[in-house]
Parts: C-alpha cells; structure tokens; sequence
C-alpha cells in the first residue's frame, strides 16, 4: 500500500498571533510554528496502514521555506520520503490552487492512497483534501474517524449530524481525518538522525508541469483583505454567594435576557 | 453570468434542516442586492413536496433532482447533479451549509467548476458587485476579510446558527423545474453501508440553540447527568471541552472547540470550563454565555454575558429544578 499524506506548516495553535501592520497576514517573526496536528494523525495513520500491510508513505507539502520542518518532524515520525513544493508564484494561491499544486505532485507518485488532515488550524477552510481528490478524480471521504482496509477499498467512519455514516471507498481514495481516529506517535531519537539525512525533493511549479497561473496567486479566485481582531466580548455581571440568590437572578436572565424560557 | 443566489437545501429525516432556511433568509438579502432571484436546488429521495416548504421561506425558484440514488448523500452522486447546473446556468453565488455532507461537497464541485470558494463565512455582502465575506482564522484570534475574485460563479459555505430564517409565508410560490438527474450509479464510488444514529445527537450541537457544556470541573464522566438533566428541562444539547474527551469521560463527537465542533447558538452554558483558548475558538460566537465555575479567575468569565462564582453541584441542580418550575407552569 503506498500512501501520500499531506501536510502543512502551521502556527501553533497555543500561541498569541499578532497581525501585520498591513493587516493583510499575520506577523512570523518569533512565531512557532508546528505541523497541522490533524496532518499529524494523518501521518500516524498511514504509518499503522504501512505497518501492518506494507509498502511506502510520502509527505508533500506546499509551503515557504520553514515548511520544510514539517516534512522533517513527519519523516522523524517514520515516513520514507517527501516532497516539498516551494515556488514565490504559491505565495496569494487559493486553496484550489494548492491543491492542483498538490495533485500535479502527487501523480508522478505510485499512490494507493492519500491522506490529509481535516482543516488546517490557521485558516480552517477544509477545502484542499476534497478538492486535491477531484483533480486527481479518487472518490474521497472526509472527516473520518476509523478507517479500516480491504481488498480494493476502505471502509470508513465519518461523524455527520447525529450520526455516524460508514462509508465503502473505492481505492485510490482521498481520506481526510479527524483528531479521534489514532493518536500520534513521538518522534524517535534514531527517526530523527534518519530524518536529517533524508533527502527532500524540491519542487517548483514548472517542475510539476505547471504554469505560474495555473496554481499560484493569478490564478486565485478568492483573496484575503485584510486580517482584525474578533470582535471582543464584553464582560458581564459576576454573580457569588447563596446558590439560591444565584440562581433566582440566573432564571431572571434567562427569561428576560436570552429569552429562552 | 445569472445574478441568482442558489441555495443548497440539506434535509433530515425528509424535511430541510434549520441551516437551509437561514441560507435562504440570508440568499433573499444578496440576491436582492444582487438583482437576481432566489434558486433553491432540492436534492433528495421523495422530497418533492418540499418545495412549497422552501418557497415559503423565500426560495422564487426550486430546482428538484428526485432520485432514489439522492436519498442518502454522497459525494459523487450530489457533485455530478449539482456541477453541470453550475458550470451551465453560471449562478452569482451558491451558498452551502457548513454541515457533513456541505462541507464534504462544495469544494469537490467549486474544483470541478472553476468555482471561488470561501468557508465558514460568517458574515457576507455584495458591494459594487464585488461579493466580500468575513470568517474566524487562526483559532477565532482574528477575523479574516475575504474577496471573491475573477469570473465566474462563486460558492460560500456558511456557518449555521447565524441568518434569522423568514417567517414562512404560504403565499409565497416557488416556480419548480426539476433538474435532469440521470444518475449511473457505477458514477457513484463510494457506498453507505450503515448509518449507526447517535441516540443523545437527535438535536446536533451545531444546530442546538441551546447548549450545557462540561469540563474539567465535572470531575468524573458520573456527573455529566447532571448536565443532561439541565438540557432535558432547556431542551439544549450537551457538550465538552477538550480534557472530558481525552480523559474518557464523553466520546469525542462531545467536544467544542479547536479540535471539536464549533458552535453558535442563542445559549451556552459552561459548567467547570476554564475557558482555554483551543475551548472558545469553539464556542466564543454564542450569542449569550453563562458561565459556572469555582476559580473567579477562570478565563471563561472574560467571556461570559453572566458568570457564576460558585460550586457547580450545587448552581446545576438548583438551576434545573427552577427551569422545570418555570417551563411546568407556562405548559400547564
């Protein structure tokens, strides 16, 4: 079984962000920066896949030059190889920009399978795993929660309102994962000495085929203006003491505040 | 390019879910702004009835695919009705519900189409006919101001629980045309075996105006009863932060937050939740919160609309027993 899974560089979720004076991004300086964990137990799950069935997993990714780390802590976790898409033209793409970007990488690989995180932490649009599945025309199924192999397919779990839908893939097949269906592994000591001298295959858009407006920013049909702060939250009344009082003033409010009783 | 504002109708149990008729509440203000109509696209197994439903709501046209092969959802049978109306009638927007099957679709059918696509907008308007939205990023720690560019049709996938749905008007009557749905289902390469119903999500989070939330400071998966027998009184849902989930005291189809669902209802009440960060990217957008928990220093009073310093197991079962009063009296 040989499994590409994607993944991205993205800021730690646990950090404060500051925005750009231009507002049009975030400020990196001093930021850290870690792999999306939902790619994370994607790579975790491609590991098991390839544990008990054999055959390889690749990492792409597309990203600035730091990317690159993400691509070193998954082959530290056990991936064979990776390939780091890198080109100035990606910087302004749209999500359907990297995933052509992704799928045009991916099909020069032998692929029974590929693997992404269910969104990405920083701009939470789940768009590239179904959209990388159309231009590589595999079925998919997304936000899966247990996936299990068989002859020619996959079976897989996905949480949808109220329910749990299982579902038979057909193979090769896009699956995006959420955060319950493993939990990843730490890195080894000696997965991260191999994973230091691991080669990455850097690739540009023209090494993929692909022109600058086929995938980078002229090609974008959508744009980020700008970035502000959520809008804050006002504080409001603080309620101690009898539990009684409390929640007589707590009935009050729900009735005549939220309006719910 | 029509100046029409389709809607993606999603159903449950045969009717359409809440999220559609907020779509089309919030598709009859753009497409006014728009100058097109309202279009709604009806997919689904016996649901022809529907459609006076959607006109109701605001729909001036639904457009109906009644197969069998609809009745459940996949990805390849819905893409392969929904794509050739898009790539042939060009619709100014397309708004889709951020749900399962929403999210699973839209970007399959904005790749196969050419189409924009922007998610989890929570806020859109037409200007100068530039089509401009606005979505939390970065765990809700910034809003981000997002432009439609370039020709062609556009799909926006909205949060749920934001767009006021209209008061129905059944004299309000949508044209029906119904959409060739000449399905082959060798086309169709994935199957639904099962469909296991979760018994305590017959009201999902994301669509429960209503919420009682657990943290940490239920101290054991015994008390989320307590918890329950609030939201039976309210008629909400239940749901967790993050550390009731990884210690195993609630499945994780529970949790709120970063790693879990976000949810906007009209309601949340947090009951031993400090309020971490990774918890009110989840929750932050309710439009009121209660808060209930011992440390007046917890994060989650920086957010609540009320908060309670207090002990829990005493605050939720008082509270419950003044709910049923008040709800026992208006019924009786």
């Amino acid at each position: 079984m040989d499994i590409v899974v994607c993944v991205k560089h993205v800021p730690d979720t646990e950090a404060p962000i500051r925005i750009r004076a231009d507002r049009r991004g975030i400020e990196e300086q001093g930021l850290p920066f870690v792999v999306n964990y939902y790619d994370e137990h994607g790579v975790e799950e491609a590991l098991r896949i390839k544990e008990r069935l054999g055959g390889t997993v690749t990492l792409v990714t597309a990203g600035p030059a730091r990317a690159a780390q993400a691509l070193r802590t998954g082959l530290a976790m056990g991936a064979d190889t990776a390939i780091h898409i890198e080109d100035p033209a990606l910087d302004g793409a749209d999500h359907l920009g990297v995933a052509r970007a992704l799928a045009a990488a991916i099909r020069g690989q032998k692929c029974d399978l590929v693997i992404c995180g269910k969104l990405s932490t920083d701009d939470n649009a789940a768009i590239v795993g179904s959209a990388l599945a159309e231009y590589l025309e595999f079925p998919q199924a997304t936000a899966v929660t247990k996936l299990e192999l068989s002859e020619g397919g996959a079976t897989a779990h996905r949480e949808v309102e109220g329910a749990v839908e299982v579902l038979q893939v057909a193979l090769p097949a896009v699956v995006t994962v959420e955060r319950s269906i493993n939990e990843p592994r730490y890195p080894s000591l000696p997965g991260i000495m191999k994973a230091k001298r691991t080669p990455i295959a850097v690739k540009t858009l023209a090494d993929l085929g692909l022109a600058p407006d086929e995938a980078g920013a002229a090609s974008a049909r959508s744009e980020v203006l700008g970035f502000a702060p959520p809008p804050q939250r006002q504080a409001g009344r603080v309620l101690e003491g009898d539990p009684a009082q409390v929640v007589k003033e707590l009935v009050r409010f729900l009735r005549e505040d939220a309006k719910v009783l | 390019m029509s100046r029409d504002v389709w809607v993606l109708a999603e159903y449950a149990g045969g009717r359409p879910r809440k999220i559609t008729y907020e779509l089309l509440a919030k598709a009859r203000t753009l497409a006014d702004a728009a100058g097109g109509r309202v279009v709604a696209l009806a997919l689904g197994a016996g649901i022809e009835d529907s459609a006076a439903d959607l006109g109701a709501h605001g729909a001036d046209a639904v457009r109906t695919a009644d197969d069998p092969q609809l009745g459940q959802y996949t990805t390849d049978a819905y893409t392969l009705v929904i794509a050739p109306l898009v790539t042939v009638e060009q619709p100014f927007l397309l708004l889709i519900g951020s749900t399962a099957a929403g999210r699973d679709v839209a970007p399959r059918i904005a790749a196969r189409c050419g189409a924009g696509i922007v998610t989890d907008c929570a806020a859109i308007e037409i200007a100068d006919g530039r089509v401009e939205v606005t979505r939390p990023v970065m765990t809700r720690k910034a809003m981000a101001r997002v432009a439609f560019r370039g020709e062609g049709p556009r799909i926006a996938v909205v949060l749920p629980n934001l767009f006021p749905p209209l008061p129905p008007d059944p004299a309000r009557r949508a044209e029906v045309i119904p959409a060739a749905a000449a399905l082959d289902p060798a086309a169709i390469r994935t199957r639904v075996v099962e469909v296991k119903a979760v018994a305590r999500e017959a009201l999902p989070l994301t669509e429960a105006d209503i919420i009682v939330s657990g943290g940490r400071g239920l101290r054991g998966p015994e008390n989320f009863a307590l918890l329950q027998q609030l939201a039976d009184a309210l008629g909400a849902a239940v749901g967790s932060s993050r550390p009731p989930v990884d210690s195993g005291w609630v499945p994780h189809d529970y949790e709120i937050g970063q790693t879990g669902k976000t949810v906007n209802p009209q309601l949340y009440i947090a009951c031993g939740i400090s309020g971490a960060p990774q918890h009110l990217a989840g929750m932050s957008g309710s439009r009121y919160i209660i808060a209930i928990n011992k440390d007046p220093q917890a994060p989650i009073f920086g957010v609540a609309s009320y908060g309670v310093v207090g002990d829990l197991f005493q605050v939720v079962p008082l509270l419950t027993e003044e709910v049923r009063k008040v709800r026992g009296a208006s019924h009786g």
